[in-house]
């Protein structure tokens, strides 16, 4: 167990690094730097700002002096916000952006596999399309169009929930959780859905019925262990999805999560807090694919007597 | 009284090409104490109606137009889905086919075992485990403490059986239906099976319906007979009755394909086609663990126009030496020889001529053809390939293999699932004649199929090796079949040759226990 997750980390660390490298050269690689703004700037002045951020140097050492910053942990200063280093505004929004992504994620996973399940059990009967149907449209619906349309309708028309923020009014994290979450509650659904559906065909749930249980028993106790391992699986790529969406709906809300930083250095070349915060994301990414991995893994008994060093 | 007494039952199939009727009423009855078989190939209805009496086929698609299912003076079939459950698993338990899929594989053992007595009688726990502690002592498990905290997928088959056998037992039902219960066990454990359900049903006084395709199975242990076709009882009665005058046509049908008689070699003058000597293949499951020795020291010679029968259970490396002829399965140390050419040291062009000249055919015969190729793409596969015939004349060279396996013309451009069974194997049979092989492996080539089919392909085989001289290696874990069909005869186990010697020999003076113990447990000894 322990070799697997080692080694499991031990190959991330290949893909981080192509991640920090290609992103470093790509945002160099865009027109226009982070002193180019509109505002006039004296040569002087300009040519001592890229010298305290190390921009006058060649690319390659620039790149060294990141490397060895980032080997300790720091991710540098930021170019945009004057005294404050990356480190300390990726921390100032992490708390937001991780509360509104549980939330989210939350919302995924029990509407998702209750809708999921329950149309498993009754499959092409209305039981089945009216919730998938649903999903489909869950799917195909963008955030920044589901977002606004939860917002007139809640917010304005009904008046029921405040239509931005993040903790000042009661109730004003309901709607961007819900925008976040709906898509994902939506494959969670369909992974539910098709997982149940192939083991509620198996015959050890034969076996089950044919003991007398109740068929909520079946599903129950029988069908959901295998069932959901596709959902548990998919959890690592959602939450990559999850982060990566909240930027939108922290932009519709104007909530102070990770995702507005990162927005706005992307527009304004903030090149230390663009890197910051990509490796941050991705390094999460990574660990939470081997979490998720490794989860849907120990739930098999077959694997997991692999992990734990051989069969009896 | 009879325990269960099923009357005219009727059960359809809506399906999107129309209403299929599955049992066509079907009437019989189970004694208490006494077991009584249902015999039938598939999709003769037999496992269905036990199915449909209980409860348990879907509906819809299912549905029962018909009929009474009198159990204890109820019928089973106007109960209601809450009574019908209380009945499942306490009244009537069941057990079925394969113990691989049968058993819940995220569950332990012990959680299913004492899952029908915490639903039936509300046991605590911890009386439900004694229990089903020393239920697993009964039914012949080691250790029942430790196995009982154990996943299905640490135990063999037959261990898995037993514990399904155990589970059905658990709250002593009067009535057991076993289904197929040792099709997918081979043959010792087969017989281990067969004498434990016999045991237990004396023991525990209960009435058995036993589902089986195989009169052999049933042969020994049954009661009473029912013979289904096509969703109709077509005949009933005492074994002995049956077997020395069965009065329907299709049950002399079933009769007269259980392989009997046992080949006389035709061989004068043997000429060795493969010599295969030490071959060993081992596998390193990881760089720690010892060797899996698949294939160990085996030393063997195959003769010019021979039928050699390889027996042996599953994991006794019989498909493994198969495949490793071929070489298609890796060979770690030995020798193997065709006609005076050295196989092993093969490579390019050398192996693909080789591997025209040698075939295979497998047991799955929907698996291993392509489903997206018709059986004029399979057969003409190979020609192409070793370029046996020109283009113009690949029509008519299909059409001459269609006809040498028995396939008619029309299905050239038809694909694989809109065949049964047999019929697919004859198209796998034909795709191994294509390049007109002279050595063919046969790996356990009519497991899959019914009785009756059984014995059309073996027939099927033995033409076509005695029209084109061919020589086949037959694996098989069917000691019948092999007697019906082999020359001469090599028995393995656990990866090393046993004994070998020509088919009279092996089977009325075997030398070694292992061989003897096989015949032993050849089930059918009522029907010799």
């Amino acid at each position: 167990m322990l070799r697997f997750i080692t080694g499991r980390l031990l190959q991330a660390v290949p893909v981080i690094f192509i991640v920090i490298t290609a992103t470093f050269f790509l945002v160099r690689a865009a027109p226009g730097g982070p002193f180019d703004d509109e505002k006039v700037v004296l040569p002087e002045v300009k040519k001592a700002l890229e010298a305290q951020y190390k921009l006058d140097l060649p690319l390659h050492e620039q790149y060294l002096a990141y490397l060895s910053d980032l080997s300790h942990g720091d991710l540098g200063p930021s170019f945009k916000y004057p005294g404050r280093s990356v480190n300390e505004i990726l921390f100032s929004g992490l708390p937001v952006t991780a509360e509104l992504g549980l939330y989210a994620l939350l919302i995924a996973l029990i509407i998702g596999t209750t809708a999921g399940v329950f149309a498993s059990l009754k499959p092409n009967t209305a039981q089945d399309y009216i919730p998938m149907s649903l999903a489909m449209v869950g799917i195909c619906m963008p955030s920044f169009l589901l977002g606004p349309l939860l917002v007139l309708v809640f917010g304005i028309y009904l008046e029921w929930l405040p239509i931005s923020g993040w903790g000042a009014i009661p109730g004003d994290k309901i709607l961007p959780s819900i925008t976040l979450g709906a898509a994902y509650a939506a494959y969670v659904a369909r992974l539910s859905r098709a997982g149940m559906l192939e083991i509620l065909s198996q015959d050890y749930i034969r076996t089950a019925r044919a003991k007398g249980l109740s068929e909520w028993q079946v599903v129950i106790k029988h069908a959901l262990r295998g069932g959901l391992i596709p959902v548990i699986a998919f959890l690592g790529p959602a939450f990559a999805g999850l982060l990566a969406g909240s930027f939108v709906v922290e932009t519709i809300f104007q909530i102070p999560g990770l995702g507005r930083f990162y927005v706005q250095a992307a527009f304004n070349r903030d090149y230390t807090m663009i890197l910051g915060t990509t490796v941050f994301l991705s390094t999460l990414i990574v660990l939470f694919n081997l979490v998720s991995d490794i989860t849907a893994a120990w739930l098999n008994p077959r694997l997991r007597a692999q992990f734990s060093g051989g069969e009896r | 009284m009879a325990l269960l007494t099923v009357d005219s039952l009727q059960v359809s199939f809506t399906t999107r090409n129309g209403t299929h009727q599955a049992v066509k009423g079907v009437s019989f009855s189970v004694e208490p104490r006494k077991l009584t078989a249902i015999i039938g190939e598939s999709g003769s209805g037999k496992s269905v109606s036990c199915y449909a009496m209980l409860g348990l086929i879907p509906t819809p698609p299912g549905r029962i137009d018909g009929g009474t299912a009198l159990f204890d003076g109820r019928d089973l079939l106007s109960l209601s889905e809450g009574e019908l459950r209380a009945i499942r698993g306490r009244d009537i338990a069941m057990i079925f086919q394969d113990p691989m899929t049968c058993l819940n594989p995220f569950m332990t053992i012990g959680e299913q075992l004492i899952e029908p007595l915490l639903v039936h009688q509300k046991l605590p726990k911890k009386q439900a485990t004694e229990r089903a502690i020393a239920l697993l002592d009964e039914v012949g498990i080691r250790a029942p403490e430790t196995t009982f905290n154990a996943y299905p997928h640490e135990f063999s088959g037959g261990m898995r059986q037993r514990v399904m056998i155990a589970m059905a037992l658990i709250n002593e039902p009067r009535l057991l239906i076993a289904d197929e219960p040792t099709t997918a066990l081979d043959v010792t454990i087969q017989a281990q099976i067969l004498k434990l359900i016999a045991e237990l049903q004396k023991k525990r006084d209960i009435g058995v319906l036993f589902i089986s395709h195989d009169l052999a199975v049933v042969a020994d242990i049954a009661d009473h007979i029912v013979v289904m076709e096509q969703g109709e009882v077509v005949e009933q009665g005492a074994p002995s009755d049956l077997f020395s005058a069965a009065k329907h046509p299709y049950t002399q049908k079933l009769l007269d394909a259980i392989p009997t008689g046992q080949r006389v070699s035709t061989l004068t003058d043997p000429k060795p086609l493969i010599e295969v000597q030490q071959l060993r293949t081992w596998f390193y499951p990881n760089a720690k663990a010892a060797p899996v020795k698949a294939v160990d020291d085996v030393s063997l010679t195959i003769h010019r126009g021979e039928i050699l029968g390889l027996v042996g259970e599953s994991g006794s490396g019989k498909s493994t030496l198969g495949r490793a002829l071929l070489r298609l399965a890796p060979i770690t140390d030995g020798q193997v020889s065709f006609d005076g050419t050295r196989v092993t040291d093969l490579e390019g062009n050398g192996l693909k001529e080789f591997r025209r000249r040698m075939q295979m055919i497998f047991q799955d015969p929907f698996a291993s053809l392509n489903p997206r190729m018709t059986v004029y793409d399979t057969l003409a596969e190979p020609l192409l390939l070793h370029g046996i015939c020109a283009k113009s004349e690949l029509d008519r060279v299909i059409a001459r293999l269609m006809d040498d396996v028995g396939l008619a013309h029309s299905f050239i451009r038809k694909y694989p699932h809109e065949f049964s069974g047999g019929q697919r194997q004859r198209i796998a049979i034909g795709r191994a004649l294509a390049t007109k092989p002279e050595f063919i492996v046969a790996d356990e080539p009519v497991s899959a199929l019914d009785v009756t089919i059984q014995a059309q392909i073996l027939d099927l085989l033995m033409d076509l090796g005695s029209e084109y001289g061919l020589t086949m290696l037959f694996i098989s874990h069917d000691m019948a079949v092999i007697r019906h069909i082999a020359d001469r005869i090599v028995v393995m186990y656990n990866g090393r040759l046993v004994e070998q010697g020509s088919t009279d020999q092996v089977f009325n003076a075997p030398k070694e226990a292992y061989t003897q113990s096989l015949l032993a447990s050849i089930p059918g000894a009522a029907l010799q």
